[in-house]
């Protein structure tokens, strides 16, 4: 896009790169506010109905749809309050340090197979590790209200974030593995074709492992049941009890954000990333590769799968929090590290003997370098050879 | 606003950025050392480091730019966490450095200043704009590199196919080496045990009414003990450190 503006509008390189990042940067913006207004009306009315309600209904006409604007005003119009004994410097930077992680972690999120605001060639890797920074600000503003429930609320969610890093990390690894790249285009590549190509089917391995990848997202993302940083039973709030007006709703919209793309990634690395169950564009002979208008529909229509998938994993987070009960702190670390990471350390020990065993052959698989073996059952049937294989980067590199 | 833009167009974007982000990184460095407050200084290092990645990212080393966001910054979290559940006794702690130490500090960092300044000046290729642009770095070769194989740099005069041993063997010995510093850890931070048994021996052996008072106070002490035990366990970054242990 921005080689388009300097070669055919003839920008200088600076604009028309400038002006491509705040455009990246915009849209981003712009899933996470928009996606979190409708969200929160979804919260509410799923809420309402798992609990025999109605929830909102006359804001804005039908079905209250205005909900999630009204209370946006109101937030703004709240006053913004902070205790006298508050640390005032980190107090009101704390939610725009939240904000900021769950932010970033969009930056390599491919939304569609060029639809990305910056293709990391460790795309998996830095989204973990921004989505983990997320829980700094959660610390700050629990530490900066000086208030002992604040307190609480964010050493909770630091041990939970810390603990639960361990057998996401694992769970992330598997797919990783299987497509032999950290990229998350690459990796949302391989799994084009039929629903079969799916990494969550792949082998029985990777199916327990996704499970295990959305209980500790929804850990991660400290949403209930494991939502103990804000448990409201025990805590008034927890981490955002003293927080009022707009820095509250910051971190909502972070948390949000982070749901959502925590959903996005699960679609990308298990779910088949942008490619529907059905590869309707491959059998009308349509491919992702060139790129004149048809090929740009297809991967618009890429980029509206990639946001159904992501949007149902939210649905579904909302679905088990209105459903079970809060765990306590010590079920949650049981959760964590007698359940999660052992069988997340299995189930990955798992994936790579069947990937060692099944589509390789013992013989192979033992004397001969993965690399090969993955590049050349990609060219099979269901893959394509988009990745240039091991051979050629050889011989690139030996004539300099 | 065109005139405005035509001498920004001269500016090469990529030193401006670098500018920026290492202008981030040493104000920030800066600041850690001004703060005499543990959290904000907490903060500004995880400002400084992650301008350090940003600065990774624009050289385009995301690998090692994701590792810092992840070990550093992610480490640093840590860091703050324990530091402040251990050492502060007080809410908003501040630390009150010596004149001496200032000035210690003062010398220990001119002189690596001084050291790093004279390293960087020697390099000639710094001096210089680098021209054209080399290709998009893949992190794969490390990690394949990592469990043993390099398939990016084959051995000279070597058949095809064959590969360059990895990285294995120094791979598994920084690994043991974690291990044995995690056991250790866990070791030194687990809850301590204490000896009731030889303090029921001995009073025993002094008085049979001293033994039975004595017998009855460690009984309690043991209870104590294994109820702070459980809050312990139910506490919740204590957990990590000393549950690990267990």
């Amino acid at each position: 896009m921005a080689e388009f503006l300097i070669n055919s509008v003839g920008l200088p390189a600076w604009l028309a790169w400038t002006i491509m990042a705040g455009l990246a940067a915009f849209l981003i913006l712009n899933v996470i506010a928009g996606g979190a207004l409708v969200f929160i009306w979804a919260e509410r009315k799923i809420a309402a109905r798992i609990q025999d309600r109605l929830g909102p209904t006359r804001t804005g006409g039908r079905f209250g749809w205005l909900q999630s604007l009204a209370d946006g005003i109101k937030l703004l119009a709240k006053e913004d309050l902070m205790p006298d004994g508050a640390d005032g410097l980190l107090f009101r930077i704390a939610p725009y340090v939240s904000f900021c992680a769950s932010f970033c972690a969009f930056i390599a999120l491919p939304f569609a197979f060029d639809f990305v605001g910056q293709r990391l060639n460790v795309g998996v890797f830095f989204v973990v590790a921004v989505l983990g920074l997320e829980v700094f600000g959660v610390i700050l503003a629990g530490y900066a209200s000086a208030s002992k429930w604040s307190l609480f609320g964010a050493m909770r969610e630091a041990a939970q974030v810390v603990s639960y890093e361990v057998p996401l990390g694992m769970c992330v690894v598997v797919p990783v593995m299987l497509a032999g790249t950290m990229d998350l285009v690459t990796i949302a590549e391989k799994q084009a074709g039929w629903l079969t190509n799916w990494y969550l089917f792949h082998d029985p391995f990777t199916f327990v492992i996704f499970w295990v990848y959305v209980t500790c997202a929804v850990a991660s993302v400290n949403r209930a049941p494991f939502d103990l940083a804000e448990a409201e039973s025990e805590l008034v709030a927890g981490f955002h009890t003293e927080y009022s007006g707009l820095r509250w709703s910051f971190f909502f919209m972070a948390e949000y954000g982070s749901m959502f793309l925590v959903s996005a990634l699960a679609a990308v690395l298990f779910l088949g990333g942008w490619n529907g169950p059905i590869p309707v564009a491959r059998l009308l002979g349509l491919s992702e590769g060139t790129g004149d208008t048809a090929h740009y529909l297809v991967r618009l229509i890429g980029c509206g799968n990639l946001l159904l998938k992501a949007t149902l994993g939210v649905l579904i987070m909302m679905w088990i929090r209105w459903t079970l009960p809060r765990l306590r702190i010590d079920q949650v670390m049981t959760t964590c590290l007698k359940y999660c990471t052992p069988i997340a350390a299995a189930m990955f020990a798992g994936a790579m003997l069947w990937q060692l065993l099944l589509p390789g052959g013992l013989v192979r698989g033992l004397t001969r370098p993965a690399g090969e073996i993955r590049e050349g059952w990609l060219d099979g049937p269901g893959g394509r050879a988009t990745a240039p294989s091991v051979s050629d980067k050889r011989v690139a590199r030996v004539m300099p | 606003m065109i005139p405005m833009m035509i001498p920004l167009a001269a500016v090469n974007f990529h030193s401006l950025l670098f500018s920026l982000f290492a202008a981030l990184a040493c104000g920030f460095a800066v600041a850690v050392v001004l703060s005499d407050n543990v959290v904000r200084m907490a903060f500004y290092l995880v400002l400084s480091l992650g301008a350090t990645a940003g600065l990774f990212f624009l050289a385009g080393a995301e690998f090692i730019g994701a590792m810092q966001l992840m070990i550093y910054v992610g480490g640093t979290l840590v860091l703050l966490v324990f530091g402040v559940m251990l050492t502060a006794q007080s809410p908003f702690v501040s630390m009150k450095t010596a004149a001496g130490d200032r000035v210690l500090a003062g010398i220990v960092a001119a002189s690596l200043l001084a050291l790093l300044l004279q390293a960087a000046c020697s390099v000639e290729a710094w001096q210089r704009p680098a021209s054209g642009r080399v290709a998009a770095p893949s992190a794969t070769p490390i990690g394949t590199a990592l469990v043993g194989v390099r398939v990016d740099d084959p051995p000279p005069g070597a058949a095809a196919g064959a590969v360059r041993s990895g990285y294995l063997l120094p791979f598994e010995i920084v690994s043991i080496h974690l291990l044995v510093v995690l056991v250790g850890a866990a070791y030194l931070a687990r809850a301590k045990r204490r000896r009731t048994p030889r303090a029921i021996d001995e009073a025993a052996s002094v008085d049979p009414v001293d033994a039975a008072r004595l017998e009855s106070a460690a009984r309690s002490r043991a209870n104590l003990a294994s109820s702070v035990n459980a809050s312990g366990r139910s506490g919740s970054a204590s957990a990590l450190a000393a549950g690990g242990g267990r």
